[in-house]
């Protein structure tokens, strides 16, 4: 690794400071701090309820927190806080240097177009403007996904579950964003389309190099996927550390009860 | 030899001659009178004041009778007479407190202060075909009785000094009243100017909006909290003299319709309104008009917004039935050269899946 | 009861100012849909009340105006357009696209090309380029004031992986000034090219959507396309029937219920003024193969 990247992966990615929201009287989330590097994958696990997802909306952006802050690294090195950003900014973060994947394919992808121009709409976003490279790359992509190039002119709508989830990563990854946020990103799949997602997700993101914050409920996709782990519950993170160090020997009683619970022994 | 086509000013003359002739009717049968219009089909005349956004009974009339009969041709010439107009100010907000009321009923209360008044209503009427209307039928004269002195108070406002409805959003008089004829449209609108844009729709579009929520598509658990039709003192402040000069008084109808609403986490459960005005007797469309107005609340008062009733963009683009009709009926003028357009690209598309099918074919032959 | 008075050319003074400081600000941001306080007009909305609210507003009495729709001046609806200025302003009126000073159309743009100090005002019907891809209008003009145009390369890619082109043949997006992507109006996209560095003022009335836009005089209009598929004109490979032309737009004549047809030019004006000039075509009505014409 060049001495400029190693520098470069020396500064946190992403850095949340207090990050707080309330709904009315409902705390969803509290006092909620961490920095992301570069190429880190970050689990967030906790029942339905405990506030992952509204953390989730707050990392990305989405959703404008009661309290703290979110700054992120902008690729020419400088950290901005994103609730200083434009909207037109913010915007071509999200369709360049980010990824969204949804548990709902269908919120992710545009599912009366086809497979092709579901990958090329980012690229043309920015402006390419070469229809035969904008397939080549699309074609690339369909295969790295492992979907079979042959569908790269049928619609999502006619795809398999499986195929529609790995269809919204490649439209993610197409600009080689450097962070990811998925959001259950197995939930709703067979347990085989599950094992066979997950696989592709890890070797993309070595390959890559990619950060990413994963949402889950699963803690084997947080084992699988995750090199930390935080453990929410009622809005607040009560528990955090290195993947295997957590799942295998948690502190909190909380966090024994859940990965009793769920993970088989 | 062919010539391009010519004469359309002629043929265009010619037809206007015919419309001239076939609005007049038999001609051995008298001309019906703007009178006739204005007093025997007076509701009619009151749906093209209200959504022709002008009270003028005669010229309603005679709209009515230049679109023999054709509601919306009536309320778009209405309409395009309103706009040569200038606007000079805007009233004082009329106080339908204090109207004179001819017909007044609530659903909410057995007995309000002031009174049920039935009034003029087709409610409770049997609906069968009366031959006797046919022709040269006198009906009775009414019952009579002195006009009551009193304000008759509105319900909502008993309700309101318990606090169990929302406050009615006062009028700010220094604020400029909104106007969509003046002012271009943009979203989110407020609600005057959703008000106004429900008051100028068409009655069938609201009515069927105003439905699909009592059928679930948007529900919001509407009573009639109050039904009153009378009329009503309209005053201009007059800048020179320091004071409100009354104008005269208009017919109008206005509904209030008191809705449910669950509360938030700041704010206590309490009634809530939808609000529906119009000129005339014009209790459907009133009634419409509130459903739709408390429809279009749910984003304001944090409920979920999916149904079409509560959607003001779709709402508000696709209320109005002279834009409406327009753009359906614009269909009838040439699009010749469009079509000309889809035509070539359609013969290309078939030829070339024609040359696509050959090519399979013979390819399939070869093999 | 009140009779009516109307003022020069229909619409009172007031609402021509407002029109015009539309008109104004559309100049300022070629391209750029400005909303305006459009008018209920004597005429239904989708016959041409945008156009007609702005040429309203833009005539003055020595303007000579021509009206034209489906490129002939002498279609109903034209007549009926031009019959309501002579009457409401009573301005010189003419069929010669170089004579008049100010040009309403639907549907084309006139083959004879134009010339500086001419006005040519569109009829649009839908102004938003964008609202078959996107029915919300709050969306839309996000999407414009962010110059967020990649859902509209979609809609060509999807084109061209269908039918192996951009398969739109009228109402063509183009990009104005390299910054506003602008539909045309409903004009076949082989009067897309007449519309860059043209010498007129191009604007663009829409009445029931309310908004007014433009293309100011010797500004850059670009067709959408990909490098690899580039926009094509495209016309009925045939000269006209009448005059002979062989590059303007023609209208398909059927003459029989047997399949007869033949092709005229759609600009009515043009035609005559070939016809004058002694240009003569074949009135062939034998079927042509058609191609791309670019």
């Amino acid at each position: 690794m060049s001495e400029l990247s190693s520098l470069d992966n020396a500064q946190p990615l992403l850095v949340a400071e207090g990050l707080a929201k309330n709904y009315g009287r409902l705390a969803a989330c509290r006092d909620v701090s961490f920095a992301l590097y570069p190429g880190e994958v970050l689990a967030i696990v906790g029942e339905s309820g405990s506030g992952k997802s509204t953390l989730l909306q707050l990392l990305s952006a989405q959703l404008a927190p009661s309290a703290g802050h979110v700054a992120y690294r902008m690729r020419d090195g400088v950290l901005r806080d994103l609730a200083e950003l434009g909207e037109a900014e913010r915007r071509f973060l999200f369709r360049t240097d980010w990824g969204f994947v949804h548990q709902d394919p269908a919120q992710g992808l545009r599912m009366g177009v086809s497979a092709g121009a579901n990958v090329g709409e980012r690229l043309m976003a920015v402006g390419w403007n070469h229809y035969g490279r904008i397939r080549d790359i699309a074609s690339t992509w369909l295969e790295r996904v492992e979907i079979d190039v042959g569908r790269i002119d049928d619609a999502p709508k006619t795809y398999s579950g499986g195929m529609r989830q790995r269809l919204q990563i490649a439209r993610n990854l197409v600009t080689e964003p450097r962070l990811v946020f998925m959001d259950e990103p197995t939930g709703g799949l067979d347990v085989s389309v599950q094992a066979r997602l997950l696989d592709l997700m890890r070797n993309l993101v070595s390959e890559l190099g990619l950060a990413a914050i994963v949402v889950t409920h699963d803690l084997a996709v947080a084992r699988l996927l995750s090199h930390r782990v935080m453990v929410m519950k009622g809005g607040r993170v009560i528990e955090t550390g290195l993947t295997d160090q957590v799942l295998d020997d948690p502190r909190e009683p909380y966090t024994q009860l859940l990965v009793s619970s769920i993970l088989p022994p | 030899m062919y010539v391009a086509v010519k004469g359309g000013e002629r043929a265009i003359e010619n037809a206007h001659r015919l419309l001239a002739h076939e609005r007049r009717g038999d001609r051995d049968v008298p001309e019906v009178t703007l009178a006739q219009i204005s007093g025997q089909l007076a509701l009619g005349v009151d749906r093209v004041m209200t959504e022709g956004s002008l009270y003028d009974r005669e010229l309603a009339a005679l709209a009515i009778k230049q679109a023999r009969g054709d509601m919306i041709e009536a309320i778009f010439l209405v309409r395009a007479f309103r706009a040569t107009l200038p606007r000079l100010g805007a009233t004082e907000p009329v106080n339908t407190g204090e109207m004179q009321v001819r017909r007044r009923i609530s659903s909410t209360f057995k007995d309000v202060p002031g009174g049920q008044i039935l009034g003029p209503t087709f409610d409770y009427t049997h609906r069968l075909l009366d031959p006797q209307l046919a022709e040269g039928f006198v009906p009775e004269q009414p019952e009579t009785a002195e006009a009551s002195q009193a304000a008759t108070p509105r319900v909502t406002d008993i309700l309101g000094r318990d606090g169990l409805i929302e406050s009615s959003p006062q009028a700010d008089s220094d604020a400029p009243v909104g106007d969509l004829t003046r002012e271009p449209l943009s979203f989110p609108a407020d609600r005057d100017l959703r008000l106004q844009n429900l008051a100028r729709g068409d009655e069938g579009f609201l009515l069927a909006l105003g439905y699909s929520t009592q059928r679930g598509y948007g529900r919001n658990h509407p009573f009639a909290g109050e039904i009153r039709f009378g009329e009503v003192e309209v005053e201009l402040f007059a800048e020179d003299v320091g004071f409100a000069v009354p104008l005269g008084s208009i017919e109008l109808t206005e509904c209030q319709m008191v809705n449910q609403f669950k509360g938030s986490t700041t704010e206590a459960p309490c009634f809530t309104r939808g609000y529906g005005l119009a000129f005339g007797q014009s209790e459907r469309k009133t009634m419409s008009m509130a459903l739709v107005d408390r429809a279009l609340r749910a984003g304001e008062l944090g409920e979920e917004v999916g149904a079409p009733a509560q959607d003001e963009e779709f709402v508000m683009s696709h209320s109005d039935n002279v834009q409406s009709t327009g753009f359906v009926e614009h269909l009838k003028l040439p699009h010749y050269v469009d079509f000309q357009s889809e035509l070539g690209l359609l013969r290309k598309l078939r030829q070339e899946f024609a040359e696509a099918n050959q090519a399979v074919e013979l390819q399939e032959a070869a093999e | 009861m009140n009779a009516p008075t109307y003022n020069f050319a229909y619409l009172d003074e007031q609402t021509k100012r407002m029109i015009r400081r539309a008109i104004l600000k559309a100049i300022a941001i070629p391209g750029y849909q400005v909303p305006f306080a459009s008018r209920e007009m004597p005429m239904p909305y989708g016959w041409g009340t945008g156009g007609v609210q702005v040429t309203a507003a833009i005539l003055g009495p020595d303007d000579v105006l021509k009206v034209i729709d489906q490129g002939s001046d002498d279609t109903t609806n034209a007549i009926s357009i031009r019959k309501f200025f002579g009457k409401t302003a009573g301005v010189a009126t003419t069929t010669s696209t170089t004579d008049a000073t100010v040009i309403q159309t639907r549907h084309r743009i006139p083959e004879a090309s134009l010339h500086a100090g001419q006005v040519l005002v569109y009829q649009v019907p839908i102004p938003e380029p964008l609202r078959f891809l996107e029915p919300r209008e709050t969306e839309t003009r996000r999407m414009h004031a962010l110059a967020e145009y990649g859902l509209m390369h979609v809609k060509l890619y999807e084109d061209i992986a269908r039918f192996g082109h951009i398969a739109t043949a009228y109402a063509y997006p183009v990009k104005v000034n390299a910054r506003y992507v602008m539909d045309p109006s409903p004009t076949p996209k082989f009067d897309n090219p007449k519309m860059d560095n043209c010498a007129a003022l191009q604007l663009f009335g829409a009445g029931r959507e309310k908004r007014i836009y433009a293309i100011p005089p010797y500004t850059t209009v670009v067709s959408l396309d990909f490098e690899d598929h580039p926009f094509t004109r495209y016309r009925f490979n045939a000269p006209c029937a009448l005059c002979g032309a062989d590059d303007s737009y023609l209208d398909e004549i059927v003459t029989d219920d047997k399949g007869g047809r033949m092709f005229v030019c759609s600009d009515t004006d043009f035609c005559e003024q070939r016809q004058a000039a002694g240009h003569h075509g074949t009135e062939s009505a034998a079927p042509h193969k058609e191609k791309a014409h670019v």
